[in-house]
């Protein structure tokens, strides 16, 4: 106290001595006077960027409770959860570490935002589940005061998952887990499809199933922002970095069945400013990984997976970036308004974007025709080979289109799936080695539509040690090891 | 005897007291003068102390939930007409009477609100007009009157876009459709022909078509006035 005094004092005399010299006429103005005196004072008084040395505005600051790597909307969905499940206002400090701020490369994005109930798996229906609760009273949660309100164009049509002969039995069992959990799904037989939606064409369909409620798509962009604004609101700190390091300290512990095992805890997250050595070392009592398409790389970060293969030791994190693509087309006699996101037998998809007969879709590859994930350059022959013949013959409409001119694709790009290589399902909840690592990641193309929910059971687990309100067990780390795969019979 | 099918029509009575605060909630209208500057100071002391920012945060949670709170009590009301209240007596005369139309205008209803009117099976009628908090999320839920509702309407609802309009589409019985007014559509004209593209038996009302036209009375006054010179 008895040092910032002085500095007052000091910053004071400054200031005189450049009034007297300013007061012999300048070119300033009493207006320029009076900004550099404000200037100078906000720099002094606290809560501005002082520091006599250097500026270090720039750096995270030395010690944080939480720190998130990633601040995508997984990563502010944590931390906009911790934030709000706190016992006491201030009481957690969490700093979100993103290495690029422009979200370029970032799935959430990029992504098409969609968001559906109609999983196999009840604990993902129930994540959907409340994420679309999260959604329509997304400006009750992320409300702040004198800002506007947000508007998240959700598009309520619904998805159209068509399944052949084989599928049909899958689909059937789905539909009634799903309604099970609240879903409100209903079955449709070919006919009724065509009756629905003449411009399908049914041939191969044997049923289809078709979310009435609480599906379709919204503007993700938005979502990330508002939890942005209002997750530093709440006095979340933002860090402008990229982690390249963990200080982590171990023990050798023993088993109950005598087996010795290393635990190891995570001290320090060393932080690289962008374009710069200069890096800051972060301490931290709790590390959560929801570093997207690249928690792959972080948990090596962390020593996850230096092991002998076989061993918990040597289990890694089997998320990986894998490349895909979304193209736009226009098509006049296209899908009327109540189309809904179309996802075929084949695996393509598609939905209508806003009120020009505009068009979005896309297909996942095959094993064998995966991307290289290393840029994100569009294919446009994946375009003409794959998704278009399949779309075609499904929607004669788009294919009318086709001679004898090819179709007009408007506009295209590409995008990272964080893909989980092991069952395509996230990843959530501590690492039974690395006992202060979270994950939060992995979710393989659903990320978006689980985020508010997961951000909050991660919260759960990291402020009550337990799941609360969804059960994410069978998401945790340890299925790896175990060789325990929560598959999905859905994901396109 | 069954009871015989008058059809109720029910509307709600009008709360001044709420549409006043509602718009003082989502309004980002400029404040003039002295008021901007409270205003800014305001906003000073909220950025430097936390007690500030936290007692506005309690402050606008209480407004939020004040409209939910009207709602629920709302739900209640539904069944008292304006002007002359029934004792609950008559009231209970009326329940075996399917209700056919229910005119809500002007009303605060909101998502949980249309619980009350979604389970209305025989509704036939139902007026939405000028109501603040109907958006695309409770269009999503009307699919639900899909077999009997053949009268809508949701002229000025100022949340109501296109993207709600679209889950029309499950109301296969609508013969009339009123989308007048509506401030959220991003193009009426276009909305209007897409929309009677989807709902071939209904007649939508709303959109004009020479909507896009500028009409200029003056020149026209003045063509037939002034004479032409020779």
């Amino acid at each position: 106290m008895f040092r910032g005094a002085v500095h007052l004092c000091a910053g004071r005399g400054r200031l005189g001595r450049r009034l007297s010299t300013l007061r012999g006429g300048s070119a300033l103005g009493w207006a320029g006077k009076v900004s550099e005196i404000k200037k100078t004072l906000q720099s002094v008084l606290p809560g501005g960027a002082w520091n006599s040395l250097y500026d270090t505005s720039h750096l995270p600051p030395e010690q944080s409770d939480v720190v998130i790597v990633g601040g995508g909307v997984l990563g502010l969905s944590v931390a906009y959860w911790l934030k709000r499940l706190e016992k006491q206002r201030g009481a957690i400090r969490v700093l979100v570490v993103e290495r690029d701020h422009t979200y370029s490369q970032a799935s959430t994005g990029l992504s098409v935002g969609g968001i559906r109930q109609q999983f196999s798996l009840p604990e993902n229906i129930q994540l959907s589940l409340f994420s679309v609760n999260f959604l329509r009273n997304i400006n009750d949660y992320l409300a702040v005061v004198d800002d506007p309100p947000l508007d998240l164009q959700f598009n309520p049509s619904g998805y159209l998952l068509l399944a052949s002969e084989e599928g049909a039995a899958i689909l059937e069992s789905n539909v009634k887990v799903q309604r099970q959990e609240g879903a409100k799904v209903c079955l449709m037989s070919p006919e009724q499809l065509r009756n629905k939606f003449p411009w399908i064409n049914t041939e191969g369909v044997a049923l289809g199933s078709y979310g009435l409620e609480g599906e379709g798509w919204f503007d993700p962009w938005c979502l990330l922002q508002g939890l942005r604004r209002k997750v530093q609101a709440m006095g979340v700190h933002f860090c402008h970095g990229e982690v390249t390091r963990f200080v982590s300290s171990s023990n050798r512990m023993e088993t109950t069945s005598g087996e010795e095992i290393t635990l190891k805890r995570i001290h320090e997250v060393h932080v690289k400013m962008d374009h710069s050595v200069e890096y800051q070392p972060v301490e931290c009592a709790i590390v959560i990984n929801a570093a997207g398409a690249w928690s792959g790389r972080v948990a090596e970060l962390a020593g996850i997976g230096k092991g002998p293969p076989g061993t918990l030791q040597g289990t890694k994190l089997p998320v990986e970036p894998r490349k895909r693509y979304v193209y736009v087309w226009h098509c006049p006699q296209g899908p009327g308004l109540e189309s809904p996101l179309v996802a075929d037998t084949s695996g393509v998809y598609f939905r209508r974007d806003g009120l020009g007969n505009n068009y979005l879709g896309g297909c996942s590859p095959t094993e064998e025709e995966e991307p290289d994930p290393e840029n994100l350059e569009v294919d446009h022959d994946f375009f003409q080979n794959k998704v278009w013949p399949r779309l075609a013959w499904r929607i004669p409409a788009f294919e009318s289109l086709k001679h004898p001119v090819p179709p007009q694709v408007r506009s295209a790009w590409a995008g990272y799936y964080d893909y989980n290589t092991f069952d395509q399902n996230g990843v959530v909840g501590p690492h039974p080695l690395v006992a202060n690592m979270y994950f939060a990641t992995g979710f393989s193309g659903h990320g978006l539509q689980q985020a508010p929910a997961v951000g909050r059971a991660v919260a759960e687990m990291v402020l009550e040690g337990r799941f609360q309100t969804i059960n994410l067990n069978a998401f945790l780390f340890s299925r790896f090891f175990l060789g325990e795969k929560v598959q999905e019979h859905n994901i396109f | 005897m069954a009871a015989p099918r008058a059809s109720l029509n029910l509307v709600a009575p009008v709360w001044n007291g709420v549409t006043k605060s509602i718009r003082d909630l989502s309004s980002s209208v400029a404040p003039k003068g002295s008021q901007k500057k409270g205003k800014r100071l305001l906003q000073f002391l909220a950025d430097r102390f936390y007690d500030v920012e936290a007692l506005r945060e309690y402050l606008l949670q209480k407004q939020v939930s004040k409209v939910h709170q009207e709602n629920r009590f709302q739900g209640q009301e539904w069944i008292q007409s304006s002007g002359r209240r029934p004792s609950s007596l008559e009231l209970l005369s009326f329940q075996a009477v399917p209700v056919e139309s229910v005119d809500a205008s002007d009303c605060a209803i909101n998502y949980e609100g249309l619980d009350n009117l979604l389970a209305l099976k025989e509704l036939q009628s139902l007026s939405l007009q000028r109501c603040p908090h109907v958006d695309d999320w409770c269009l999503s839920r009307l699919y639900q009157l899909a077999d009997s509702l053949q009268e809508l309407s949701l002229a000025g609802c100022p949340r109501v876009s296109e993207r709600g309009l679209a889950c029309l589409h499950h109301l296969q019985n609508l013969r009339r459709l009123d989308i007048s007014d509506l401030p959220a559509v991003s193009n009426p004209g276009l909305t209007q022909i897409l929309m009677e593209e989807m709902l071939p038996n209904c007649e939508v009302l709303g959109a004009d078509w020479a909507q896009g036209l500028k009409s200029r009375p003056e020149k026209q006054s003045q063509d037939t006035a002034s004479p032409t010179p020779a």
